[in-house]
């Protein structure tokens, strides 16, 4: 069996006397989609922000696709293949669309300074390639249409889809989605659903922070529960949702009975 | 014709220097706002490259292309001292530092007996002039032109929006913010070094903050989506009290008030217009 794409290791940070993440282990096998629930204040984005290395880990260790990552900066960690989103979209106001997409290739795009400076044909070889692969990205995500118009312009749930051609520029091994049905309307959120889906059936590996239930059973292959900092339970969505310390903790009898049912 | 441009230069020529070099300035503040950093320090840069070049000048007699070559490195060395430690830190400590920079190397420069202390430089020799002056900020732009449509543009101009987004996508913010310190320290002190030249008289207080306000203005009034605004900006506000000469002792005041109602009422500077980014067409390839 190979390494997985994403491994958590005992891993726990504090802030002053809080675990906010306590002793936390799991790991995501390549090509899964592996979905993180839980209360807020469960430590939820604290663990993605310990992944994606916006916060140090006071122990424990991540490795991505085997590889030791919790003392790479950021940017270190997104050159090998770790690529996010974030709760409140963080866009490039003043892009264009395709500018957006294209600045998400920034670590594979071969284009040094000489080059840069004098025109070479290399340059302009990167450069024509990268911006094939941003027209056949935001095809895929269907915004062919707004190439052009400016990223601050766009509609919301059109954001979110930007936000996502951005990441999945860099062929990333591991996608990590900060809440993305968040703030969406249901056919907005309908529409994500269906791209992630598309996405899950191109092998992309992701893990994703969601508070949309249905959302979250229908698309993870797997899920985490966590509470306090500690998981409480992990396991497929059918046996999750079933767990009555879940149950207690996070989902309340309505919705756990409401999932039961198929929509 | 011929005459008339002859004339024209004899009696505006060091107008025509200064623009130039305010051109260069402006550029070299422009390097460090298009991170979405603060500098305070270009004037210090700036007096760096002067005093380096003019003592190399007139002490040693160093032929002028290695002068103008100290005078960029010089500045660069302190950039990286000044910038190294803060530049991984997030904020205005960038802007403090400079600050520092400035404050510190204008007292040195003061007391120093080598650097002819309070009285400055003077008797400069004439080296360089608008060949050079034009030269270097016409090189200046075409290469920012060139990075600003790259990926180092984008990345430059992620950094700018937003840093954890930048980050996020691979940016190595710190390697970009003291590149681009660095960068501009140079460009800075080739400014100095070329305007000690045509000037032939440089002393420590043509360098201290006003002298980095000055050089800020010119950025904030001209914008940065470009580096043609700041170069903008740059002429604009070294014209400006030209211009306005005849209005004598009214003339500051209409100075300021234009600036005041131009960041009012473009907030974005005179020139908002932002440049593509895309090394190549945007056209759909077929």
């Amino acid at each position: 069996m190979s390494a997985p794409s994403l491994e958590i290791a005992q891993l726990t940070v504090r802030f002053g006397g809080l675990a906010a993440v306590d002793d936390v282990s799991f790991a995501v096998a390549p090509g899964r989609v592996h979905g993180l629930i839980g209360p807020n204040g469960a430590g939820k984005t604290t663990l993605f922000n310990l992944v994606c290395g916006l916060v140090a880990p006071t122990s424990g260790a991540i490795r991505l696709d085997g590889q030791r990552i919790d003392a790479l900066p950021s940017w270190g960690r997104s050159k090998l293949g770790l690529a996010r989103t974030f709760q409140n979209i963080r866009m490039f106001n003043d892009m264009s669309v395709l500018e957006t997409v294209m600045t998400g290739m920034h670590a594979g795009l071969a284009e040094s300074l000489p080059a840069v400076l004098l025109r070479l044909p290399s340059f302009r070889r990167a450069e024509r390639a990268a911006l094939e692969k941003a027209w056949e990205l935001i095809d895929f995500v269907g915004l062919a249409d707004a190439a052009q118009r400016r990223s601050g312009d766009l509609p919301y749930g059109d954001q979110r889809r930007l936000e996502i051609a951005r990441a999945l520029a860099c062929e990333p091994r591991l996608l990590l989605l900060d809440e993305p049905a968040a703030g969406m309307n249901p056919s907005e959120t309908h529409a994500l659903e269906e791209l992630l889906e598309r996405l899950k059936g191109r092998g992309v590996t992701m893990l994703l922070v969601e508070h949309d239930m249905h959302f979250v059973m229908r698309l993870c292959d797997e899920i985490t529960v966590l509470n306090f900092g500690r998981k409480i339970a992990q396991g497929a969505p059918v046996d999750v949702r079933a767990d009555p310390a879940v149950v207690e903790a996070y989902l309340g009898a309505k919705v756990a009975r409401s999932l039961e049912a198929p929509r | 014709m011929a005459e008339f441009l002859d004339d024209f230069l004899f009696t505006y020529q060091n107008l025509v220097y200064s623009l130039g070099v305010n051109g260069l300035l402006a550029l070299s503040i422009y390097v460090v706002l298009a991170v979405g950093q603060l500098s305070i320090g270009q004037a210090a840069f700036m007096g760096l490259g002067a005093y380096v070049s003019a003592l190399l000048t007139v002490k040693l007699g160093v032929a002028f292309p290695l002068v103008l070559l100290a005078a960029m490195i010089t500045p660069a060395l302190a950039a990286l001292v000044v910038g190294a430690p803060t530049l991984r830190l997030s904020g205005v400590y960038l802007a403090l530092a400079t600050i520092g920079l400035g404050e510190v190397q204008r007292i040195v420069f003061i007391n120093a007996e080598f650097t002819g202390g309070a009285l400055g430089l003077s008797g400069i020799p004439t080296r360089g002039g608008l060949i050079s002056i034009y030269g270097s900020l016409a090189l200046a732009l075409v290469a920012f032109v060139c990075v600003a449509r790259s990926k180092i543009g984008r990345a430059m101009e992620a950094m700018r929006e937003d840093e954890l987004a930048a980050g996020a996508l691979g940016v190595d913010l710190p390697a970009y913010k003291l590149g681009a310190l660095v960068v501009s320290a140079m460009l800075a002190g080739l400014a100095g070094a070329l305007n000690a030249h045509v000037s032939s008289f440089i002393s420590p207080n043509d360098y201290g903050f006003d002298a980095a306000v000055t050089i800020l203005s010119f950025a904030l009034l001209g914008g940065i989506g470009s580096p043609f605004g700041p170069v903008l900006g740059a002429f604009i506000l070294t014209l400006l009290p030209e211009v306005l000469r005849p209005l004598a002792d009214y003339k500051t005041v209409v100075n300021g008030a234009i600036i005041v109602v131009a960041v009012i009422f473009m907030p974005r500077g005179l020139l908002a217009w932002r440049m593509g980014r895309a090394g190549a067409a945007f056209r759909r390839p077929k």
